[in-house]
């Protein structure tokens, strides 16, 4: 367990200058609060504002009226670059493909990382070192030989494609996460399990895979976050309906009616945001602990 | 017949050579210790016989079956690892039961095979824990029970008690010397720990350097080793070296550092002193419990006793026996008194020498004369 009990480092000075030292420290801590919250919290004022409220008393302001239509409006009637379904197709579209992208990235990578570290073979090292480098690889560099590859497969502005890019473009960090993960737990449980007449498969599904859930977490946690909000490769490979939500807010920004909906904007940008917040409101925990904790007590 | 059998076997990790033409052989039923210092091979020689690493060259017989390239799993053999290797995730339980569960082995042998090892080492009352649950000395017990639970060819053990306490590693290997009476099965036992060497092994098997130094059973061992490093290895306090001359005469030792032939002179018994030939230089090798404090009646036991006055330089008592340190010539020696009569530092006390029991070494062979 943590230790509980925190280190006061102010613990050997007077009181006067320790509450002094405290509110210091808590006035920095407040102002970099207020810098993360704000623009959230304008987004979400605004989306319940009425139009004239946002044009007669600027976009940064308390709110002086109150409707919850933008958020219907914006999910399901609102006109998206020629149909009036709001951004609700999207974000389907979005599920779509984030959800066999993480899937199969997070069961290739925890494959990948079995193999790396319990089953090393002349080179494993090198290859995963080649793996990892993709970590660093900027999208942009990939867009024209993805571009071909979705060209020959014929996956070019399907969601279909986007799950290969993603899974792909993803291997490079579930591999990396699950190896490092996988390398301490002890050689000597798959040599036992070999001699226990147990194969390559049967020690992944009942050894090392029921070890996984930590590590399993931050990888799906991770994997969800990047690929939902994931920008670059969903506006240039989709168009038209097939965009995720990401692209279509764009669309969105340019409405038909030439006028900004602020409202309307506001409350799909939070929609679009919701999924990856909610993970991490519900998964956030498990995935700090996920990474900071080691293969076995 | 022979359990195992090993001939000409070779290992290299890489340039490195970890094992060196090791020969073996196990005759069914015996309970062989590998012992030697930390990287002198023994685990590896495990490993190789396991099928966990792969000869580089030479055979390996399991019963009658040659099993280079055998996977593990088909070498009929059990294994007890030093870190326990139980499986976390599962019970004391399921991880008795895994390998049968991996063999395919119905359900009703698993349950009775279950019951038999759980009676065998009373773990039955902890078959529903996780080991996280269980204390160093119940996980020593589910990991060979796990092992146990097999009816192998050869049992394999490797280091399984040198993650326990003193206390408990005492008792621990009481039992498993009992429980090797009782089943008889061969076993193979991996450890650093020469007491444990001595005390459970049929035969042992002292290696170095990748090297197999001496196989015999561990009276031959301790009285009789092979070579200096066997020697030293062996027995704790370890052996005492003296540079030493062989008299002009053939018939004593002379200890003597400087080499100049003078020095308390030590008779040899005859089957000794026709192995040597006057003025041969020689390691003289005498264990602590063949120097002691003079007694006329421990004497008369002994034909074969020298006597040497020495000064005592360092006096450790454990309880059970005295250590003392004395110096002969330049030379500082480890022997052992009674507990109720230790000497003091700076006396001169009268050593006896039981040269029954000294070895003669090679001084540039080490080797055993």
């Amino acid at each position: 367990m943590a230790d509980t009990t925190a280190y006061d480092p102010l613990g050997a000075v007077g009181t006067w200058r320790r509450r002094q030292a405290k509110l210091i420290i808590y006035a920095l801590l407040g102002l970099f609060a207020l810098y993360y919250v704000v623009p959230l919290a304008v987004v979400v004022i605004n989306s319940f504002r009425s139009l004239p409220d946002i044009s007669h008393n600027g976009l940064i302001s308390l709110p002086h009226s109150f409707s919850l239509d933008y958020w219907s409006s914006a999910w399901s009637k609102f006109c998206v670059g020629g149909t009036c379904n709001g951004i609700q197709p999207f974000f389907f579209n979005s599920v779509a493909m984030v959800v066999p992208a993480t899937v199969i990235s997070t069961a290739i990578g925890s494959l990948n990382g079995y193999v790396l570290s319990k089953w090393r073979f002349t080179g494993s090292e090198t290859l995963f070192g080649l793996m990892t480098l993709g970590v660093f690889m900027p999208g942009q560099m990939v867009l024209l030989p993805w571009a071909r590859v979705l060209g020959w497969l014929g996956l070019t502005n399907t969601i279909g494609g986007l799950v290969l890019i993603h899974c792909v473009q993803g291997l490079s960090f579930t591999t990396l996460f699950c190896r490092n993960y996988y390398v301490n737990i002890p050689d000597d449980l798959v040599k036992a399990a070999r001699i226990d007449g147990a194969g390559f498969w049967r020690i992944f599904r009942k050894i090392v895979l029921p070890l996984s859930p930590p590590i399993l977490i931050v990888t799906v946690i991770w994997q969800f976050t990047n690929i939902w909000n994931e920008f670059l490769f969903a506006v240039i490979f989709s168009s038209g309906t097939n965009q995720p939500i990401t692209a279509a807010l764009i669309a969105l920004g340019t409405a038909d009616t030439g006028v900004h909906q602020y409202g309307i904007e506001s409350a799909a940008v939070l929609i679009a945001a919701l999924p990856p917040l909610l993970v991490y409101l519900f998964g956030g925990r498990y995935f700090l602990r996920g990474l900071t904790q080691g293969a076995l007590k | 017949m022979a359990s195992l059998t090993i001939r000409g076997l070779n290992k290299s990790f890489g340039s490195v050579a970890v094992l060196k033409g090791i020969d073996l052989e196990v005759k069914t039923g015996e309970f062989v210790v590998l012992v030697g210092p930390s990287g002198c091979g023994k685990s590896t020689l495990l490993a190789v016989i396991a099928g966990l690493e792969s000869a580089s060259s030479g055979e390996i017989r399991i019963g009658e079956r040659v099993v280079n390239g055998v996977p593990p799993k088909d070498r009929d053999i059990a294994m007890v690892f030093q870190s326990y290797a139980l499986y976390p995730t599962m019970t004391v339980r399921g991880n008795i039961t895994f390998g049968m569960e991996s063999r395919g082995v119905p359900n009703k042998v698993q349950a009775e095979a279950l019951a038999r090892v759980a009676g065998l080492l009373r773990i039955e009352s902890l078959l529903n824990r996780k080991p996280s649950q269980l204390s160093g000395g119940q996980r020593q017990r589910v990991a060979m029970g796990r092992a146990l639970v097999r009816d192998p060819e050869l049992f394999l053990f490797d280091e399984p008690l040198s993650n326990l306490d003193a206390k408990l590693r005492v008792e621990m290997r009481t039992e498993i010397k009992k429980l090797y009476q009782r089943l008889g099965k061969t076993t193979i036992y991996v450890t650093h720990d020469q007491v444990e060497a001595m005390t459970l092994a049929s035969r042992i098997a002292v290696m170095h350097q990748g090297l197999l130094q001496q196989f015999a059973e561990p009276r031959t061992v301790y009285d009789r080793p092979a070579n200096m490093f066997v020697a030293g290895f062996m027995g704790s306090p370890p052996m005492n070296f003296l540079p030493a001359e062989i008299a002009p005469s053939g018939r004593a030792a002379v200890v003597s550092a400087e080499g100049n032939g003078q020095g308390p002179q030590l008779p040899l018994p005859d089957e000794v002193a026709t192995r040597v030939t006057g003025g041969r230089r020689v390691v003289l090798g005498l264990r602590p419990e063949n120097l002691t404090r003079y007694d006329r009646r421990w004497a008369e036991e002994r034909p074969h006793l020298a006597t040497i006055e020495a000064p005592v330089v360092v006096v450790e008592p454990t309880g059970a026996e005295t250590i003392v340190v004395v110096r002969i010539g330049s030379r500082e020696v480890i022997a052992r008194f009674e507990a109720n009569a230790p000497p003091s530092v700076g006396e001169t006390v009268k050593l006896a020498v039981d040269m029954a029991k000294a070895c003669l070494f090679d001084p540039d062979s080490e080797m055993l004369i």
